[in-house]
């Protein structure tokens, strides 16, 4: 790798059709890192994660965007997700007819076939849901699970989730953040782990069972703070997004 | 069946010789050669050629080991030339000898499609046409499917079928239909009609593979009578050219808890017009249907139809037509129509008809996957239609069918 990051934003201004929703966002995230955005709704944390995923609806005009040291800023969706980027997403669509294990399979970089997809799967408590279509008639946490499944068996360099604790039940949030823990190799010390995050979360609760190393806050399209993540939670559970919105006025 | 009763057939198609079909392109049948049905000559499988056999096969027939199959008809143009039968309570043979040799065959002629319906079913009579005789004794179960060929081989000629199929009560008929052709770029016309009677707790599964080419025109004409707790599973595939496709197949429910399934996977390429549905008459108490249909254009014309009539109390009916247009040119038009006469009936539909979501390609694109890879998972999975009731082997062999098509697609 001929940086020390793993990915780097620099100045990144994007566009949806003429509207411009990032306004020269900046980070960086080290191999084995997990760092988590919060914000209000609208603020433009789904748009930072799908700029960086490749997703063409959304237009570079400033900026750029390195993984690995290599400038990807305008390098195709798959390339990237071959490269090593993966992303878990919060409304992912219904394919009717391509089941979740046509997904896993296609995710799975390896040969290694059915007892690998199984496996991955009951990690997930998705057996039943194997031969299904893929988010056709799934709940809120299934979707999410079915997404960390397909993550799982890409093993991706980078994750980016997008907000992987909502519409998750209690019950399920556990075993949502397991899955997490498990996609970025926190059972290694980090300076062993090789596979990083970036994680969307409104809420927080996420932080109850996945650490992260640094959070942000983000409004109207712009990265207002960046520090702790639990600081900043308790900030903006005290004083809400509206403290954030008015630092960035100061 | 007595003469009495054949020349009363034969009046009644000869006063709809000239009657246009209610729906579907007008074929000019004085541009084909006709010919009358022509004696059964059978002959072993080894002795037809490796060429029509391979053909065959790309309709779904298997005529180099037949340890898979119940049972096997092939008929060439107007002639029979193979039948034979690998398990006991089956029945396979040409229509022909099934009406020399059954006199109440008379009971089931021409009463689930009827003679005079248009010129194509005239045809079919006034040629004195063979086919296949297929029955299930009572009770009788079939462990592999029985299959049947129809395969057009005379240039410029019409091929005219007339089928019956007979499953008695209790009976599980499986059965794999391929009809195909010689031809490459040659005319030449299929006129096709197959009459099922499906009696009290039989099953009957009918799996037809298409396989034409560009010249060819087709009308199909069938019909089915489904009796108090018996079921009627009907799959048909068209994935290759044809140049005038027709087709609208019937299905009776007329007693109790009858059950009908029509899946039908179609792939019109540019020239093809192909205008293909099914209806469902519910007419007994508790009959259930459910009629699926899966239509892509790569620029051929697709006309996709669909019909359930609702007559009778606590029937229950659902439609489904979805259809993918690739490319910039050719249409889907989908007509799905439910009429109920009855409150207390239970008919829906839903049809949706575009291109593929570009949402759908991108998801499967950040998996890794390139745009043609994308592309093509997402139609493998619009064909593939559940089938519930088919008997593995055959869902395996349909999607099997299904799968070699598709590779033409990209």
């Amino acid at each position: 790798m001929d940086s020390e990051y793993l990915l780097e934003v620099s100045g990144l201004t994007t566009k949806i059709d003429n509207q411009e929703i990032l306004h020269g966002v900046n980070l960086r995230i080290q191999p084995g890192e997990t760092h988590v955005i919060f914000g209000p709704n609208g603020s433009g944390k789904t748009t930072l994660m799908m700029t960086i995923m490749g997703f063409p609806k959304y237009r570079v005009t400033k900026g750029s965007i390195l993984f690995k040291g290599k400038d990807i800023t305008h390098l195709p969706l798959d390339e990237r997700a071959r490269l090593g980027i993966g992303i878990s997403m919060q409304r992912p669509p219904i394919i009717r007819g391509v089941k979740t294990r046509d997904m896993v399979s296609a995710c799975l970089k390896k040969e290694g076939g059915s007892e690998i997809i199984e496996k991955l799967a009951e990690k997930a408590n998705l057996i039943d849901f194997l031969d299904r279509d893929i988010n056709h008639g799934f709940s809120g946490g299934e979707i999410k699970r079915s997404e960390l499944l397909q993550l799982l068996a890409q093993a991706p360099e980078i994750s980016l989730l997008d907000e992987p604790e909502s519409g998750v039940d209690l019950e399920n949030i556990a075993l949502i953040g397991e899955l997490i823990n498990n996609l970025l190799q926190k059972i290694h010390p980090i300076r062993k782990r090789i596979h990083s995050g970036l994680i969307i979360s409104h809420t927080g609760h996420i932080l109850e069972y996945v650490n992260a190393r640094t959070g942000y806050v983000m409004c109207n399209g712009r990265i207002v703070c960046e520090g702790d993540p639990h600081d900043i939670l308790n900030t903006i559970k005290e004083k809400g997004y509206q403290e954030c919105v008015s630092c960035l006025r100061r | 069946m007595s003469k009495k009763v054949t020349n009363s057939y034969k009046e009644k198609a000869r006063t709809a010789e000239n009657k246009k079909a209610a729906i579907g392109d007008d074929i000019d049948l004085s541009l084909y050669e006709s010919s009358f049905a022509q004696e059964a000559t059978y002959v072993d499988t080894k002795n037809i050629s490796r060429k029509d056999k391979g053909q065959m096969l790309s309709a779904g027939v298997m005529l180099d080991d037949l340890s898979q199959r119940s049972g096997t008809f092939v008929q060439m143009d107007n002639r029979p030339i193979h039948s034979s039968i690998r398990q006991e309570g089956i029945e396979i043979m040409a229509t022909s000898q099934a009406v020399a040799k059954y006199e109440w065959l008379k009971d089931y002629w021409w009463q689930a499609v009827a003679v005079d319906d248009d010129k194509y079913t005239a045809h079919v009579e006034l040629h004195q046409s063979n086919g296949y005789f297929i029955r299930a004794l009572p009770g009788a179960k079939t462990v592999y499917p029985v299959q049947a060929c129809l395969y057009l081989n005379k240039i410029g000629s019409i091929q005219d079928v007339h089928n019956i199929i007979i499953a008695e009560e209790g009976s599980e008929l499986h059965i794999i239909t391929g009809c195909t052709t010689a031809f490459k770029k040659e005319p030449g016309l299929h006129l096709g009609v197959s009459e099922f009677y499906i009696k009290k707790d039989a099953k009957v599964t009918f799996t037809m593979i298409h396989s034409w080419t560009p010249q060819i025109g087709v009308r199909p004409r069938t019909g089915a009578i489904i009796e108090k707790n018996g079921l009627f599973l009907s799959n048909y595939v068209i994935m290759k050219p044809v140049k005038s496709l027709q087709l609208y197949p019937a299905a009776k429910c007329i007693g109790e808890n009858a059950t009908v399934r029509f899946n039908t996977v179609m792939v019109a390429p540019p020239n093809s017009k192909m205008d293909i549905g099914s209806r469902v008459f519910l007419d007994a108490i508790g009959a259930r249907t459910e009629i699926v249909s899966r239509a892509i254009t790569t620029g051929g014309n697709i006309i996709a139809r669909g019909y359930i009539d609702g007559s009778k109390p606590d029937v229950k009916g659902h439609l489904e037509c979805r259809g993918l247009i690739m490319g910039d040119s050719g249409t889907i038009h989908a007509i799905p129509e439910l009429k109920g006469t009855l409150a207390g009936v239970d008919l829906s539909h839903e049809a949706a008809v575009g291109k593929i979501a570009e949402e759908e390609v991108e998801y499967l694109m950040a998996r890794g996957l390139t745009r043609n890879e994308a592309t093509a998972a997402i139609i493998r999975g619009f064909l593939k239609v559940d089938i519930v009731g088919l008997p593995p082997m055959l869902n395996t062999e349909m999607q099997k069918a299904i799968a070699d098509s598709e590779k033409e697609l990209f």
